[in-house]
């Protein structure tokens, strides 16, 4: 696959994979995204804001430059400024992470300087570059601060800076999520229009999407990380809705799946944190929007749950001899369960 | 105008969060006004858009009324077109035009959210009989008032399936600074109270919050 480099949400040639429920793989251009869907179907997207989370600053015993990236909250409370964040040394998202110097060694009481911000390390949390964080002072003055300061996380495969404008997707809402929830930049007003005029419900949830790579073996085995959801009464009650008429329930993003197979489709805010892959019983969710994951990486194990492992490795095959780009800017899969969840079978679509 | 908004929308019971341009107006006004959210930022400015939407939504825990009430007049004291510099008419096309273009586009997630949670969600963009008549002298603050009128009524036409209704009252002519500075030599006791037209600005954003089934 090649990495697409270019913050571009929508480009005109995006290009979609389709990994039906029996195994069979199609190309497809994203553009007719609509046309895999049927009447009844039920869309359900992640509609967390990016927060800005990459705040650079001095870790202030030491004098040490470092960045923080913010990566974790246990709830979704505007008042709760209590996070969990992942400290590098010197140097920014320009250099691989992998080749990152580290943080100078961390302690509980220690402050870091931030811009306009102070925060204290309040807990190691079971890695030297994993701690949590609560900043000083009301939560306006601090949201005030990470808005003007921080930066959008981003990886050294990008060719620009990103701005927030880059990272929120089109329908992004509460300011939560620590890096974007990209299948959901394949979403845009005109796409949504169609989905309304076909007879496609569309709902959505919010779950604070956390880190997805640190470029540190043993951190990034720990992700991801926990993440605070809520969801709707009217999202829980479309879930209804198509359950009982036998319809499919597409989630744009692996966060949209852990957050569905969490909750259990029910209203309400909860903590995700389990771990998605081939052993996880899908009861909610039908089929997936995502970009293309790599082996290597974090959100792989959620495609396990959805299709075997020969079939993943066709589609893997099939991304990188037609040259698919990958990255949150890059190409997405449309991937069918092969598990079936819709056990009672389609029923009448008698009920409104 | 602003600030009686603020205030008619406390009195109501609504969660407040403003927007004003330096961090002593706004300290000022949080101190008036305890339990609002002050945020500093020009809707003028493309970079203070994103950091402004994140801290409204943060603030309040989501959006369901926006109020676009930020105002340039253009050249001030007011000129004629033809003696109009093309910076004062791009700051009062900023100002009246694409800032609240770009911040309704930057919380549209947040209101659209608002209306499937049967909250409803209405924008307010506010307006100004300059919009419709053409009067000497008010060139760059009518034709970009008259764009904002325009621009509200295609918003609702394509966002009406979403639940979002657009609003463009013309409050009349108050006795506010921005009045003020616009013709210094007007006479207040002619002039609406900005506190009137809070009242019926906030009477028109409650019919327009239509609730709708969850």
């Amino acid at each position: 696959m090649i990495a697409a480099a270019h913050p571009i949400q929508r480009p005109l040639d995006a290009r979609l994979l389709v990994i039906e429920q029996n195994g069979a793989i199609a190309h497809a251009a994203r553009s007719s995204l609509a046309d895999f869907l049927q009447p009844g179907d039920l869309v359900i997207a992640n509609d967390a804001a990016t927060l800005p989370a990459s705040l650079h600053g001095v870790h202030l015993p030491s004098g040490a430059p470092i960045e923080v990236r913010l990566a974790g909250r246990s709830s979704l409370a505007p008042e709760d400024l209590r996070f969990s964040a992942v400290v590098f040394g010197a140097g920014d998202w320009r250099t691989r992470t992998e080749d990152r110097p580290p943080s100078p060694p961390l302690a509980i009481g220690d402050r870091l300087a931030l811009g306009p911000l102070v925060a204290t390390v309040d807990g190691v949390l079971g890695h030297e570059r994993l701690v949590a964080l609560t900043f000083d002072g009301p939560a306006d003055t601090v949201w005030a601060g990470i808005a003007q300061h921080g930066r959008p996380i981003q990886y050294a495969y990008l060719d620009r800076t990103l701005a927030l404008w880059d990272v929120w997707t089109p329908i992004a809402a509460l300011p939560v999520a620590f890096e974007t929830p990209s299948a959901g930049f394949a979403l845009d007003w005109r796409f949504l229009g169609t989905l309304r005029g076909r007879g496609v419900e569309f709902a959505t949830l919010t779950l604070a999407a956390g880190i997805s790579s640190t470029g540190d073996p043993a951190l990034d085995a720990r992700l991801p990380l926990d993440e605070p959801y809520r969801v709707p009464v009217n999202t829980a009650a479309a879930i209804r809705r198509a359950k009982t008429r036998g319809s499919r329930i597409v989630a744009v993003g692996t966060t949209v799946v852990r957050a569905l197979v969490h909750s259990e489709g029910r209203a309400g805010e909860g903590v995700a944190d389990q771990r998605i892959g081939a052993g996880t019983r899908l009861r909610v969710v039908d089929a997936m929007l995502s970009g293309t994951h790599a082996p290597d990486e974090s959100h792989y194990q959620v495609l396990r749950a959805f299709q075997r492992d020969d079939v993943l490795a066709q589609a893997e095959v099939a991304l990188e001899t037609s040259n698919y780009r990958t990255h949150e800017f890059g190409d997405s899969v449309l991937m069918f369960s092969q598990q079936g969840s819709r056990s009672a079978g389609p029923v009448p679509f008698a009920t409104g | 105008m602003g600030l009686a908004l603020v205030r008619e929308l406390r009195r109501r019971g609504a969660r407040v969060a403003f927007v004003a341009r330096t961090r002593e107006r706004v300290d000022q006004v949080v101190r008036d006004h305890p339990g609002t959210h002050g945020i500093v930022g020009d809707v003028a400015r493309k970079e203070d858009i994103h950091p402004i939407a994140l801290q409204i939504s943060a603030a309040l825990g989501g959006l369901d009324v926006l109020v676009n009430n930020a105002s340039s007049l253009g050249p001030t004291p007011l000129a004629l077109l033809a003696d109009t510099e093309c910076e004062d008419f791009s700051l009062a096309l900023e100002t009246n035009v694409l800032g609240p273009f770009r911040l309704t586009k930057a919380l549209l997630g947040a209101l659209t959210a608002s209306a499937r949670e049967g909250r409803g969600a209405v924008v307010l963009n506010i307006s100004s009989d300059a919009a419709i008549n053409a009067y000497a002298q008010w060139g760059a603050y009518g034709a970009s008032k008259a764009a904002l009128r325009h621009m509200s009524a295609i918003w609702g036409e394509e966002l009406a399936a979403e639940g979002v209704r657009f609003l463009s009252p013309d409050p009349g002519d108050m006795d506010t600074p921005l009045h003020a500075l616009a013709m210094p030599g007007a006479d207040p006791a002619t002039l609406k109270r900005p506190e009137t037209a809070a009242r019926e600005l906030a009477d028109a954003i409650a019919a327009a919050l239509v609730k709708e089934p969850a």
